[in-house]
C-alpha cells in the first residue's frame, strides 16, 4: 500500500478533482441532513423557552430531565417514572421486536437458499417487494387485520374460538406484532446473503459425526453464518428503537415509544432541549450498534 | 427411496412458509378490500371501483398526489446528478485521503434515525423560515434530495467499479478527447446505474412520511402524510384504494429496477 508514501501529483490531482466532483453531495447532505443535525447538540444545552423553542442560555437542565423530576413546588428531586417507562419499552420491545424476527426469519432464509438455484429469485422476491413497499402501507395493513371488528378477530370469532373480540390494537402487542412485521425482511435479506454461501457439506460432515441436526444447527450453522445474523439483527433492532409510525399508529395514544417521545417535546411538551437531548441519546445507541456491527463483521472477514 | 438431506431441518418449511404467509396476507387483504363495494371494512359487499373514484374525485388527495409526485421527481433528479458526480469523484481516482469522510457523510442518512433527522430539520427550516418569510415546498425539495442521495450513489457506484477501464483506455488510444470518451463510453455504461439509482431515489421520496410530517408548512400534505392523517381520525376504504395505487407504482419501479440492475449479470 501507499498509504504512507507522498503523495504523488497525479495522486494529489485525483484527490482534488475527488473533492470537487463530490462537493454539490456534500453541501446538500450539509443543508439537508448533516449540519442540521449538529444543530441538535447546541440545542440540547440551552434552556427552553417560555412557549416553545429555547432560550439562549447554556443549560444542563435538559439532560437531568431525561432521568429525573424537579417538585415545582419544593425542588425535591425523584426519578421521572414516565421517561424512564418509555425508554425502557422502547429497548424491550426493540429486542423482542430482533428476537422474535430472528425466530421467524432464520428458517425463512434457510428455506429459500435451499430451493432449487432457479426458484430462489422468485422466493426472494416475494421478501423484497413488501420490504420496499411504503411502511406506513404495511402498518395500515396490519392495522386491518389486528383490529377488533378485522379480520384476526372475525375469523377467531367464526370459529368458535372466542365469545368477543380480543383488544390487541393500542396495546404493546400490537406494537411487537407490528414491528415484527415491517421489520422481518431486514432480518431474511441478510440471513439468506449468509445461509446461501453456507457450505452444506459442512452440515453432512457434522451428521456423519453423529450430530444431532440441532446440535448440527447450534454448533455448526450457526457460527459459520454469524455475520449475517449480527447484520439482520442491527438492521431490526436500529430501525426498531427509533421506530415512529409503527408504535403511532398500533400503540395509540398511551404507549409510546421514544421516537413518539421526541415528537411530543417539540409539539405538544414544548420543551425543545429535552426533545433535542433525547434525540441525541438515541442517535448515539444507534451509532454505538453500527460501530459494534462494523468490527464484528470485520473481525469474521479477517479470520 | 428418498434420498437423507442433512439441509432440510425439520419445522424450518412450515415457520418459513408462514412467515410468508405473514409477510404478504395483510397486504393481500388490503389490495382485495380496495375492490369491496361495502362501507364496511370487513365485509365483503362485491367487486366495485368506487373507492378508486372516490379517491381520484377527492381533491385534497390529488392535491396531495401532484405534490408527492412533483417533491419525488425534483428530489430523484437533484439526488441523482449530485450522487453521478460524487460517484465519478470517489470511485475512479484511487485511495485519496478524506476519501472515506466522504462515503461517511453520503451513507449518513442510512444510518442516522429518521426522527432524530426529521426534528434537526424541523428545529433549522422552522427559523428559516421565520427569517426569510418563504415557507413554499423547497425545504421540501431539499430535505427528500439529501435523504435520497445515498439511494441514488450505491447503483451508480456499483456500475462503474464493475466497469472495464480498458474501453476507455481504448476511446482515448483513438483519439478521444477526456469529454467524448465520458459522453460516448463511460456515460452510456453508467446509464443503467443513473436509472436504477434516480428509481430507487423516487421510490423513496414518495414514501417518505416523518421527515415529510415534520419539515411541511401547513397545506402541505403529500400522499402519505395525507394518509397518516386520514388514519389518525377513521380508516376508510379510501385510504385502503390510494395505499393500492401506490403499491402498484412501488412494485412497477421495482421490477423495472431490477430488470435494468439484471442486466449485467446477464453480459458476457
Amino acid at each position: 500500500m501507499t498509504d504512507r508514501a507522498a503523495p504523488t501529483p497525479a495522486e494529489r490531482s485525483g484527490a482534488r478533482s475527488g473533492w470537487l466532483l463530490s462537493a454539490p453531495a456534500l453541501l446538500l447532505l450539509a443543508i439537508g441532513a448533516t449540519g442540521p443535525l449538529l444543530v441538535i447538540v447546541v440545542y440540547a444545552f440551552l434552556e427552553k423557552g417560555s412557549y416553545s423553542g429555547v432560550q439562549w442560555a447554556f443549560s444542563t437542565e435538559a439532560w437531568f430531565q431525561v432521568l429525573f423530576e424537579r417538585d415545582i413546588f419544593d425542588d425535591t428531586v425523584t426519578l421521572a417514572d414516565a421517561h424512564l417507562t418509555i425508554l425502557w419499552r422502547s429497548v424491550k420491545l426493540s429486542l423482542a421486536t430482533t428476537a422474535l424476527a430472528f425466530l421467524l426469519g432464520l428458517p425463512t432464509a434457510w428455506f429459500i437458499a435451499t430451493r432449487p438455484p432457479e426458484c430462489r429469485a422468485v422466493w426472494l422476491f416475494l421478501v423484497t417487494i413488501p420490504f420496499w413497499t411504503n411502511l406506513l402501507i404495511r402498518t395500515f395493513a396490519i392495522m386491518e387485520v389486528i383490529r377488533n371488528g378485522g379480520i384476526l378477530n372475525s375469523a377467531l370469532m367464526g370459529l368458535g374460538l372466542i365469545e368477543t373480540p380480543i383488544q390487541i390494537l393500542y396495546t404493546d402487542a400490537a406494537v411487537l406484532i407490528g414491528m415484527v412485521y415491517v421489520y422481518l425482511p431486514l432480518m431474511v435479506l441478510p440471513l439468506y446473503a449468509a445461509v446461501e454461501r453456507f457450505d452444506m457439506r459442512l452440515l453432512e460432515a457434522a451428521h456423519d459425526l453423529y450430530a444431532s441436526r440441532w446440535q448440527a444447527l447450534r454448533r455448526v450453522v450457526l457460527p459459520v453464518i454469524r455475520p449475517g445474523i449480527v447484520a439482520g439483527s442491527i438492521l431490526v433492532f436500529v430501525p426498531s428503537l427509533g421506530a415512529y409510525v409503527t408504535p403511532r399508529l398500533l400503540g395509540g395514544g398511551k404507549n409510546m415509544m421514544i421516537g413518539n417521545f421526541i415528537e411530543l417535546q417539540f409539539g405538544q411538551g414544548r420543551n425543545w432541549p429535552l426533545g433535542a437531548a433525547l434525540s441525541l441519546i438515541l442517535l448515539l445507541v444507534v451509532l454505538c450498534a453500527l460501530v459494534l456491527l462494523t468490527r464484528l463483521t470485520q473481525r469474521e472477514a479477517e479470520e | 427411496m428418498r434420498r437423507f438431506d442433512p439441509a432440510a431441518l425439520p419445522g424450518f418449511a412450515w415457520i418459513a412458509v408462514g412467515a410468508l404467509i405473514l409477510l404478504w396476507a395483510p397486504i393481500a387483504t388490503m389490495v382485495v378490500y380496495s375492490f369491496n363495494a361495502s362501507q364496511s371494512v370487513a365485509l365483503w359487499g362485491g367487486f366495485s371501483l368506487q373507492w378508486y373514484a372516490a379517491a381520484a374525485g377527492n381533491a385534497a388527495v390529488q392535491a396531495a398526489a401532484l405534490r408527492s409526485v412533483v417533491i419525488a421527481l425534483s428530489a430523484a433528479a437533484i439526488a441523482s446528478a449530485v450522487a453521478k458526480m460524487a460517484a465519478l469523484g470517489t470511485t475512479r481516482r484511487g485511495g485519496f485521503r478524506g476519501r472515506r469522510v466522504i462515503y461517511l457523510v453520503i451513507n449518513q442518512p442510512l444510518m442516522v434515525p429518521e426522527i432524530v433527522t426529521a426534528v434537526a430539520l424541523l428545529i433549522v427550516f422552522a427559523s428559516v423560515k421565520v427569517a426569510t418569510g418563504y415557507a413554499g415546498l423547497g425545504y421540501l425539495i431539499l430535505a427528500h434530495s439529501a435523504f435520497c442521495v445515498p439511494f441514488a450513489y450505491l447503483p451508480i457506484r456499483a456500475r462503474l467499479e464493475g466497469m472495464d477501464r480498458s474501453l476507455e483506455t481504448a476511446a482515448a488510444d483513438l483519439y478521444a478527447t477526456p469529454w467524448q470518451t465520458f459522453r460516448h463510453v463511460t456515460l452510456p455504461i453508467l446509464a443503467p446505474g443513473i436509472a436504477a439509482g434516480a428509481m430507487l431515489a423516487f421510490v423513496i421520496s414518495l414514501d417518505d412520511v416523518i421527515i415529510t410530517e415534520f419539515v411541511k408548512s401547513a397545506g402541505q400534505d403529500t400522499l402519505p402524510t395525507y394518509m397518516l392523517g386520514q388514519l389518525r381520525r377513521a380508516v376508510t376504504p379510501e385510504v385502503n384504494a390510494i395505499s393500492t395505487a401506490l403499491l402498484a407504482l412501488t412494485v412497477t419501479l421495482l421490477t423495472a429496477f431490477f430488470v435494468l440492475t439484471r442486466r449485467r449479470d446477464t453480459k458476457p
